[in-house]
């Protein structure tokens, strides 16, 4: 059978549009768990300006005003501000979840704390696992759908409305009515949420087969537990800052990103506040493909390290791999479209230590941000990667000051030494390099395995190095990957921010087919597609923003009958003959297994349709201020200190914003900025593009 | 040591990292759904001289720890003694015989040797659990096989792939053994493909490390980690820890196999001898000697889970090889119950013993069975044959940290368990329940996780049902004063009459008919520490939860 997935329609009332004529202005604010950025951009004056301020956790509508302050933004004359928000993942992964009820199936209240029988870790027995909804707020009532969406057992209204009393009664807040089957036929759940209606008081009401119409009644249910239990909280989030933004004037609509990459006014957001989970991480890498993009390197594998993890992520053509299947964290599956970004292995903060065997470990533990570092001098003891590059010159010593008074480089070196060097014969330079060359490898190993279970070979790739930490170590991971390019981006330390500027409008379908390709409807799936267009432009006009071009992408997901996962293959039109389809798929399949299989036929599984709504181009040169730039390299130099690479080099500093437009950069060499350092290794060259990216050849390796 | 110690630790991850693409490249090519979605397979690395563990896939099912080096050296011996065609580049040879250094004959294995300059560098090998090969009952589960030629087609090492090329008469004979036949090809040439991954992955290590520094490494590798499992067991005072794990049945006899084992610490090392166990049986509750000493090494795993796997993670662990008992079974004694059953068992005589020295390491005994239960019937109107497996989960046991986890995945495996949406859609059953099992947590200061109820009815034509679970008569262990968690409970409803099969918690071939019923209650896990102690505040919030009755928890915990 086929089915089709409609987004919740607009809920709520569109403000009425301004006669204010445009002032082609507009702002990203993203809100980081340390910092709030802001991108402002003026496209009439090509001009930019940001800001960096402090995330104010208890109400982050705080923040955001803050640095439309610092940067001396006027809301009222915006065209548009487009917000990243973590409301919704910090809740999540600190559980700090509204009250939510569950009507569920009678048999099946247990589905969200049974899971499908796994355990957190491969090894040990041990360790916990919390439902998302308590098991006296799950209630079950008589209801039953079979898998070919035949009705077995009425909807028992009776029950219901005694099922929905008893949660008002216990204080729920939100409402998620899950059924078994409901994907197939959703009559059941469609009615209940009309009672729910009648006497729930509010509209946090979420039904299962809303966000992801897909078998598979954990997943479905616990991405619908989600979203209930987080809709209160990002409904209030987002309406009190639109009445903040209102009062300085602001009268357009404002734009929430998703984890898929695109944006929702924040009037619907709240419908499916699932898919802003995760938004941060997806917004840094919409801001990566489009740089990417501009600056003629389309593939590339995102690269963002930050102090207690790094997030990696892979671009085709411009486009960001989008996942349906990401688990957040352990027996937490959000099936809601989003960029696929994998947490892998390390940060800055993750500890070195000399494990029993007497070999040097770096990670999985990790000195977070309390007490972080040695170097933050907040009472780290341990060695950290961080400490590593303050101990070998990669970042500045003087900086050690800003951040506390007592720790000094000596202090960092001698735990090099006590902790590591004495266990394994080396001083404390060579146990600090020791350490970056293990972190190096280790990152390397993960950026390759993401990128390998993604079906690519990474030498494909460019590294596009972003956040704190991402530009000290890209070249290195880059060598070691057999990468031959570095993109590190005009502003590393602000690229969500950026994203949110640059994102577009995104609406994506999925129908599923499930049937063996020779037995398909051709016409059938061609329609399909033409209905799934016809939706995302609909939904795009209702959006009322300013787009330049529209972008449609159509694939297919196909296994050969008997499999179980899917290969994505995207299609040059909508209009495939079946013949093209099991040549793409086929083709596709031998590139990723190298393996031909004429025995056996292909299925057809899911047609999909991504809608995209490009947005007026914005000119990036303007990120770093022309009118600072220097005329020579020389005049860019702040100075020169040594630094360990294989041995202690005199090394020159640049600060970034003071390269000329045609830098030519050799390693070794420091490139400074506000909040980011890059290091290029001996044999790296780096050149600067048009719009301020610097682009660095990896030499080969020593 | 010219070696240096970066170096080093470069090269351990760099050979992890080739046998986890292995396990990554066979899932995601696999057809059978036991690879595909339950990771019922393993890749590893093994010496050329010996065979033994160099690395092995960090995502590999937890039984397989072990495992392969034995055939991989059996293989090894018999191509020196002349027994089996020595091999060429581009040969990969095929095995499945469990008294060769195996499992169940379901586990077949290939092995490819790496070639640098001529020689053999180190060889290939990977698991995968096939869902048919051939035997008295599809899937391979016969409960009560009385010979290993009852459970299926055996295959001694022979070369299935020459170079590069399948051997299309090898291939022909095998799939005129096993059932659903023609979609084998595919899970075959996934299970190469895998090993020509690692062969690619590992080439490119060897190219840039140098063929002698790997070597080196991989010899310094093994001693360390030798070292490290020193360290970690010279926590465990010397002594002799003794303990008794309990099989239900043999499926044929209805008689507990007993477990008994004696694990002697020296400060060094440890000895485990299982001594004074049951004698070989007649049903397919036999263990292979390989199986056997891989359960000893997968419970040592899970309780130093930081010490990488390799062979000398293994060499201070000597297991006295159990002649005469059921646990080092021989041609022809029927095996197919020892990697889903037995080895959960002796895992968990294994913590039983270690759990008074090492009480903030182990937990109380985990529910410790797969759960088998298979379905095979016809689908009326189009006279379709199926066979649906249902594998489910239990409680985990009590540890010091906190309570057991309720459904986890058994001991020896890491596979989720299929949603009962799509088994609905895929079989004519129909569920009433997939619910926590209340009250089946074994009580302790910190209690047993919950088992799983269910409740499956057959809608349409016929069915018959066979089932190899564990547990049916006694729960698995508490520890240190805590109970036991409750046992494996089956109840068949046939025409209205409901019954409990004799053997408790194995039967075979139980004939059902639409609208008859199986409802299976998983066990619980066993409770750590005293009940007393437990902390009044979990007690009401486990009844507030449902989870015990109130006067359930009364009796428990007082």
């Amino acid at each position: 059978m086929l089915d089709h997935k409609t987004p919740a329609a607009a809920a709520g009332k569109a403000p009425e549009m301004t006669d204010k004529t445009l002032t082609g202005s507009f702002a990203g604010i993203d809100v980081g768990g340390t910092f709030t950025d802001l991108v402002f951009y003026d496209s009439k004056a090509k001009a930019v300006k940001l800001a960096k301020v402090p995330t104010t956790l208890d109400n982050q509508s705080k923040g955001v005003l803050a640095a439309l302050d610092a940067a001396e933004v006027d809301a009222a004359a915006l065209d548009l501000i487009v917000h990243g928000t973590t409301t919704t993942t910090n809740a999540v992964l600190e559980r700090q979840l509204c009250k939510t009820g569950l009507v569920t199936t009678l048999g099946f209240r247990d589905v969200l704390e049974l899971g499908r029988r796994t355990r957190p870790h491969a090894y040990g027995m041990t360790g916990q696992f919390r439902p998302i909804i308590p098991r006296d707020l799950r209630l079950e009532i008589p209801e039953r759908m079979l898998a070919d969406g035949s009705e077995y057992a009425p909807l028992d209204e009776g029950a219901l409305r005694a099922a929905l009393q008893e949660l008002l009664e216990k204080g729920c807040e939100a409402l998620v009515i899950h059924f078994l089957h409901a994907y197939a036929n959703p009559a059941h759940e469609i009615r209940a949420g009309e009672i729910a209606r009648e006497v729930w008081p509010n509209g946090n009401i979420t039904l299962g087969h809303a966000l992801i119409s897909e078998s598979r009644e954990f997943e479905r249910g616990v991405t619908a537990a989600v979203n209930a239990s987080v809709q209160p909280l990002l409904r209030r989030y987002v309406e009190r800052l639109a009445d903040r933004l209102s009062e300085r004037g602001y009268d357009r609509d404002l734009l929430v990103m998703n984890g898929n990459g695109g944006m929702v006014s924040a009037r619907v957001v709240a419908e499916e506040a699932a898919k802003t989970v995760m938004s941060g991480p997806a917004s840094g890498v919409m801001a990566a493909a489009y740089t990417g993009r501009r600056a003629g390197i389309p593939d590339l594998l995102t690269y963002d390290m930050g102090g207690t993890s790094t997030d990696v992520a892979m671009i085709r053509g411009a486009d960001p791999a989008v996942s349906h299947e990401i688990e957040i964290e352990y027996a937490m599956p959000i099936h809601v479209p989003m960029v696929d970004v994998r947490t892998v292995g390390a940060g800055g903060g993750s500890i070195a230590r000399v494990d029993a065997a007497g070999l040097l470990q770096v990670g999985p533990e990790s000195a977070g941000s309390v007490p972080g570092p040695i170097c933050y001098g907040k009472g780290g003891l341990e060695p950290t990667i961080s400490d590593a590059n303050m101990a070998l010159g990669r970042m500045d010593p003087g900086k050690l000051n800003t951040i506390s008074g007592d720790v000094s480089l000596e202090t960092i070196r001698a735990a090099f030494q006590s902790r590591l060097g004495d266990a394994l014969g080396l001083d404390a330079t060579e146990s600090a390099a020791a350490v970056l060359r293990i972190a190096t490898a280790k990152m390397a190993d993960a950026v390759r395995m993401v990128s390998i279970s993604l079906g690519e070979d990474p030498r494909d790739f460019a590294l596009f190095a972003f956040g704190g930490a991402g530009p000290l170590h890209a070249c290195a991971i880059a060598r070691e990957l057999g990468v031959p390019r570095v993109l590190v981006p005009a502003r590393p330390g602000i690229t969500n921010a950026l994203g949110c500027v640059v994102a577009d409008l995104r609406h994506d379908y999925v129908a599923t087919v499930n049937q063996p390709l020779d037995a398909c409807d051709m016409d059938e799936v061609h329609a399909l597609f033409d209905r799934q267009v016809e939706e995302g432009r609909a939904a795009i006009g209702r959006e009322r923003v300013e787009i330049a071009e529209e972008k449609i992408s159509f694939s297919v997901e196909m296994r050969f009958i008997g499999q179980t996962h899917l290969l994505r293959v995207p299609l040059p039109s909508a209009t495939p003959t079946r013949e093209e389809l099991q040549a793409l798929f086929e083709e596709a399949y031998f590139k990723r297994f190298q393996v031909k299989l004429p025995e056996i036929r292909p299925a057809l599984v899911n047609v999909n349709t991504s809608v995209i709504g490009r947005r007026p181009e914005i000119d990036l040169s303007a990120l770093i201020d022309p009118a600072g730039r220097k005329a020579t390299l020389e005049e860019a130099r702040t100075g020169t200190r040594p630094v360990f690479f294989d041995a202690w080099i005199d090394t020159p500093i640049y600060w970034r914003d003071h390269l000329p437009a045609d830098a030519t950069l050799s390693g070794p060499a420091i490139v400074e900025q506000m909040d980011c350092t890059l290091v290029l290794e001996p044999g790296d060259v780096a050149t600067q593009d048009a719009d301020g990216n610097l682009i660095v050849t990896v030499g080969p390796r020593a | 040591m010219t070696l240096d110690p970066i170096t080093l630790t470069v090269i351990q991850s760099g050979l992890q990292q080739v046998c986890d693409e292995m396990d990554l490249s066979f899932s995601r090519a696999a057809f059978s759904p036991v690879i595909a979605e339950a990771n019922d397979r393993s890749d590893g690395i093994y010496s050329a001289e010996d065979g033994s563990l160099i690395a092995q896939g960090s995502q590999g099912l937890p039984v397989f720890v072990g495992v392969m080096q034995y055939s991989t050296a059996t293989l090894i011996r018999m191509i020196a003694e002349g027994k089996v065609v020595a091999p060429k580049p581009g040969d990969i040879y095929i095995v499945n015989d469990p008294y060769l250094g195996g499992t169940h004959l379901m586990d077949v294995r290939f092995a490819m040797p790496v070639w640098r300059n001529g020689e053999i560098f180190c060889w290939l090998s990977n698991t995968g659990h096939w869902p048919d090969t051939g035997g008295a009952v599809p899937g391979g589960f016969s409960a009560s096989a009385t010979a290993v030629e009852q459970e299926g087609l055996r295959l001694p090492p022979v070369r299935l792939f020459k170079n590069g090329e399948l051997d299309p008469e090898i291939y022909a004979i095998i799939c005129s053994n096993i059932r659903v036949a023609d979609q084998r090809i595919g899970d075959v040439k996934a299970q190469a493909a895998a090993l020509y991954v690692g062969e690619a992955r590992l080439t490119r290590l060897l190219d840039r490390y140098g063929d002698d520094t790997v070597r080196e490494a991989i010899g310094e590798l093994r001693s360390r980690a030798a070292e490290q499992m020193r360290a970690q067991i010279a926590q465990i005072p010397p002594g002799t820890y003794r303990s008794t794990a309990y099989i239900d049945s043999d499926g044929v006899v209805n008689e507990p196999l007993e477990i008994k084992l004696a694990v002697t610490a020296d400060g060094e090392g440890l000895t485990f001898d299982f001594a004074g166990s049951s004698p070989p049986c007649q049903g397919p509750m036999n263990s292979v000697i390989a199986t056997t000493l891989s359960s000893v090494y997968l419970a040592m795993r899970h309780i130093f889970p930081d010490v990488p796997i390799s062979a000398g993670a293994f060499e201070p662990l000597t297991v006295k090889r159990p002649e005469g008992t059921f646990l080092d079974a021989q041609y022809p004694r029927p095996v197919s119950g020892c990697a889903a059953e037995v080895s959960q068992r002796i895992a968990e005589a294994v913590f039983a013993a270690l759990v008074e020295a090492l009480p903030g390491k182990v937990s109380a005994a985990p529910a410790g069975s797969s759960g088998n239960f298979a379905l095979g019937g016809e689908v009326p109107e189009t006279g379709q044959s199926y066979v649906m497996y249902q594998i489910s989960g239990g409680g985990y046991g009590g540890y010091a940290g906190g309570d057991g986890i309720s459904n986890g995945c058994s001991t020896i495996g890491i596979s989720k368990a299929p949603p009962v949406e799509i088994m609905e859609q895929q079989f004519p059953v129909l569920y009433h329940r997939y619910a926590l099992r209340e009250g089946s947590g074994g009580a302790g200061a910190q209690r047993g996780g919950f088992g799983l109820d269910y409740e499956v009815e057959i809608l349409k034509g016929q069915a018959r049902a066979s089932f190899v679970m564990d547990h049916g008569r006694f729960g698995p262990q508490g520890a240190l004063g805590g109970g036991d968690g409750a046992v494996n409970e089956v109840a068949v409803t046939r025409g209205g009459e409901s019954f409990t099969p004799e053997h408790l918690s194995k039967a075979q071939d139980i004939s059902l008919v639409a609208g008859d019923r199986v409802r299976v209650k998983t066990p619980g896990g066993g409770g750590y520490g005293d009940p007393a102690m437990r902390d009044r505040a979990l007690v009401e919030e486990d009844v507030r939860l449902g989870r015990y009755t109130a006067e359930e928890a009364k009796l428990l915990f007082g």
